[in-house]
């Protein structure tokens, strides 16, 4: 079967569980809304420390970053200061521009060749477009629902409520982030399945993640838009499990569970997959080092002495065509 | 060039226009003539003490590899993770997201999809999440795993040594990604059953017995540099005389034996040896050459970092036991990543000598200042600059010349403006190549992390294709007919390409140029350059 099928149906079975069982019967309830989040909030933060504990562990015995501009050198000769840094502050300001703005991303060119074999290089920046667009209204996203965990509700979330939802049509008012993040994830889907290259290295578990967020994202616009989810009752149970007091509210229906089933699943899934992708990028040695291993020397925990031919076995190998040919030599 | 190698057209005609319908798991592993390079000599494996030295083929079925060699690939995959963090992670955190798919030149000169730099990852990562991960362990093949079996080897091998480690896709990769540093992970590992190729095996065994790849024994190193001196003076009226393994000589000099060698390097040697001559009569630079260290080039990066530390350990040693001040490195590639990126660490600390300052102008080159070593371009610039090189730019006029900045110095150290600003100083047409194919967009000779070998032409062509390409472009607009380059395994594997996809154009090396221009104190009129080619305005006179 095709992997994205795959990964469509698994993420619609999933839902199906969740909605089925929460308008069921009471009982399953207790089990989407406490067991599981508490579960998966578990796994999510023991499985992101393990992974960040495992990869801390090893060590970096080399200092290999990707240059990607002049090098300091001499004083008159304008280094790169962000691309190729030479200091701590350099590499700070690299790794921002490389977690907020995708820097690498946004040099994406797209090779074409013409008929006769020239080769084209055109910009590309859609894929760049495509990822800072889910990325940050993932983020928004995100930090709108503190608003669900927090009470009284800071200001600083209330301002980003605000700012997000500047386009009033009606009640309630529409929140673009959360458009944006279903946009995002689309294109990064429909790209992954239209590009023959794209589609050939993707796996099933590079498309299950994009399923879950779209259906996350879509069960979250239901709710807020179309059957109109009782708030109240809502941030009684999110804040219930936060304050470790977690109950259920009656009149919660079961797109809501749905929902937070699919959160879950996506937080049990981060731990194990490519999605350690936001951890990894700050262990990542071809970015996060200064390009001075000339200048400060570098050290490797485990650098071993090793096997190496010296000079007094190699005059001893060419002593007598040295002396012939005029060069000098240690023992005459 | 041999026969049997597929015209121009023919090759971009078989450039695969999309991915094969099966998925990369289900497509076999098909070792193609002309794609890959000869095993390893076993004599050379065997003079390393390196593992499972036998004779061996690529083509035949059975690879002769120990019985437990499936033990010896996971023990060693889980040595490397945990002693590399580069690994590790990238390992974990590729997305596919394909940005660095049409970064490859292999892959836009082959269409195959495992040169993808992110298929090419996967290769070892399919069997890194079966064994070690859970995900892996779980979900099998829906997650990208797979079971390591003889087939994967074999892939592993064929496209392994398909990679030059050019790091072009890790300059585009969200994550830097570097999948130079996979493919020298892999390696190490295919290393540990005696699966390496010749074209390293037999360099690494020399360059450890010899002191340099092409195993030139002393003697003969000198012999060799001696032709140069006459060469010199035929055409200059100098008579240079360079020193050897000279104690208490300022500067040590190590630079790729390629240039000892082989046309065209042997002109930029000649350069060299020329300029120290000039630094030498005119400031009294006390340069040495070294025969124990007469290789600047490291294939031992090609095979392991231990080997690489074995080989580089050379150039310390035989600066400690010369007493010189510091090391002078000449123009190669892969060279200045072991220099910039590893020498230190394997083989520091460097107490035993000073921190570098040109004895002509006093600068001090502060970004040298711990591992001690100075590249000929840096020297170069800092010379131009203060005014201390006579230099006739108009004896290059005869060129019309483009930059090839090499992989590694561009995305392994980033010298980019220090060659510009001696060419420019050096001669009078400069043209550079489009943007997204210089400087820390470079792409590579197609040749390079030892790939340089005869038998694997066709790889070798088409992996040159978009650097060919590009002086292709700057050909037909400005009539360029002169590649420069800072890099000896350039200076071989340019020339063949350059012969094969635009005909008109030579390779060069800077400090050709730099002695072309340089006016030196009781030298004769100078009708032809080191080549003896004629200048601009002296083709009609009579050379002889």
């Amino acid at each position: 079967m095709k992997n994205y099928l795959l990964s469509l149906i698994a993420v619609i079975v999933l839902a199906l569980i969740a909605y089925v069982g929460a308008e069921a019967a009471t009982w399953p309830q207790y089990v989407f809304g406490i067991i599981i989040p508490y579960l998966a909030m578990t796994i999510f933060i023991m499985g992101t420390i393990r992974k960040i504990l495992g990869w801390a562990r090893s060590p970096v015995p080399f200092r290999i970053p990707s240059t990607c501009g002049q090098q300091k050198s001499l004083p008159w000769i304008k280094q790169s200061k962000i691309d190729n840094p030479f200091t701590f502050f350099g590499v700070i300001v690299r790794m921002v521009l490389e977690v907020f703005l995708f820097r690498s991303l946004f040099r994406n060119t797209k090779c074409k060749m013409s008929k006769g074999g020239k080769i084209f290089f055109d910009l590309e920046k859609w894929l760049w477009v495509g990822a800072i667009v889910f990325h940050w209204s993932f983020l928004v996203v995100l930090l709108r629902h503190l608003r669900f965990f927090t009470n009284p509700v800071p200001g600083c979330i209330q301002f980003l409520e605000q700012v997000d939802g500047f386009i009033q049509i009606g009640l309630p008012g529409i929140f673009l982030s959360g458009f944006a993040l279903v946009a995002g994830a689309v294109f990064l889907l429909v790209r992954r399945i239209v590009i023959p290259q794209v589609r050939y290295i993707s796996l099933a578990s590079d498309y299950f993640p994009l399923f879950l967020i779209i259906g996350i994202a879509l069960t979250g616009i239901l709710m807020r838009y179309f059957t109109k989810v009782d708030i109240v009752g809502a941030k009684e149970i999110l804040m219930g499990l936060v304050t470790f007091h977690p109950s259920i509210s009656a009149n919660i229906n079961g797109i809501f569970y749905v929902h937070l089933f699919l959160v879950s699943i996506l937080l049990v899934y981060i731990p194990f997959s490519k999605l350690m992708h936001m951890g990894g990028i700050f262990f990542s040695p071809t970015r996060n080092l200064a390009n001075n291993s000339r200048a400060v020397r570098h050290i490797n925990p485990w650098n071993y002495p090793v096997k190496v031919h010296t000079y007094d076995e190699y005059e001893d190998d060419y002593r007598e065509k040295m002396i012939e040919a005029g060069l000098p030599v240690e023992k005459e | 060039m041999s026969d049997e190698l597929l015209k121009p057209d023919e090759l971009i005609a078989n450039i695969e226009p999309a991915p094969p319908r099966k998925g990369w798991m289900d497509t076999p592993i098909n070792i193609r003539k002309g794609m890959y390079c000869y095993a390893s000599n076993h004599k050379s494996v065997a003079s390393l003490d390196l593992p499972n030295a036998r004779p061996w083929n690529p083509l035949e079925d059975d690879w002769k590899l120990p019985e437990n060699w499936k033990d010896i690939i996971f023990n060693g995959f889980r040595e490397r993770l945990d002693k590399f963090r580069s690994f590790k992670v990238f390992m974990d955190i590729c997305v596919r997201c394909g940005a660095c798919a049409d970064k490859c030149h292999f892959f836009i000169g082959s269409g195959d999809p495992k040169n993808m730099p992110v298929l090419r990852a996967e290769l070892l990562r399919s069997i890194y999440r079966n064994d070690f991960t859970t995900a892996g362990k779980v979900f099998g093949k829906m997650v990208g795993a797979r079971e390591m079996t003889m087939d994967v080897l074999k892939e592993w091998w064929y496209y392994l040594f398909q990679c030059t480690e050019c790091r072009r896709c890790s300059v585009f990769c969200p994550y830097g990604i570097d999948t130079a540093e996979i493919t020298i992970m892999g390696r190490e590992l295919l290393n540990l059953l005696g699966l390496n190729i010749d074209w390293i095996a037999t360099p690494i065994a020399n360059c450890n017995r010899t002191g340099n790849h092409l195993g030139i024994q002393p003697h003969a190193f000198k012999d060799m540099l001696d032709f140069f001196v006459e060469d010199i003076e035929e055409i200059t009226g100098i008579t240079v005389e360079p020193q050897y393994n000279k104690k208490g000589a300022d500067i040590l000099f190590i630079t790729p034996s390629g240039d000892v060698f082989a046309d065209p390097g042997t002109y930029t040697c000649m350069g060299y040896m020329l300029y120290f001559h000039f630094l030498k009569e005119k400031y009294g630079l006390d340069v040495t050459w070294s025969t124990y260290a007469s290789e600047g080039g490291n294939f031992g990066l090609f095979t392991s970092h231990e080997m690489m530390k074995r080989l580089n350990s050379k150039m310390y040693a035989e600066a400690k036991r010369l007493g010189v001040k510091w090391i002078l490195g000449g123009e190669c590639g892969h060279m200045w990543r072991v220099i910039n990126q590893y020498m230190d660490t394997m083989n520091g600390p460097t107490d035993f000598m000073e921190e570098p300052v040109s004895p002509i102008t006093g600068t001090k080159f502060e970004n040298a200042k711990s591992t001690k070593m100075v590249h000929i371009a840096e020297f170069t610039a800092d010379l131009i600059k203060h005014g201390k090189l006579d230099l006739d730019k108009s004896r290059n006029d005869h060129l019309k010349v483009t930059f090839h900045d090499s992989c590694n110095p561009a995305r392994a150290m980033g010298m980019l403006d220090e060659p510009r600003y001696v060419i420019n100083n050096v001669c009078n047409h400069f043209y550079e190549m489009p943007s997204n194919t210089i400087r820390e967009q470079t792409f590579c000779c197609g040749s390079g992390a030892g790939l340089n070998a005869g038998e694997n032409l066709e790889l070798r062509m088409m992996g040159g294709l978009p650097r060919a390409n590009a002086v292709k472009h700057v050909h037909e607009k400005y009539g360029v007919n002169t590649l420069s380059c800072v890099c000896a395994i350039d200076r071989a594997a340019l020339p063949p390409l350059m012969e094969y996809w635009v005909p008109e154009v030579e390779v060069n090396g800077l400090h050709e140029m730099v002695a072309n221009a340089l006016i030196i104190p009781g030298e004769n009129e100078r009708t032809t350059d080191l080549r003896g080619e004629p200048l601009a305005g002296m083709e009609g006179d009579d050379v002889e």
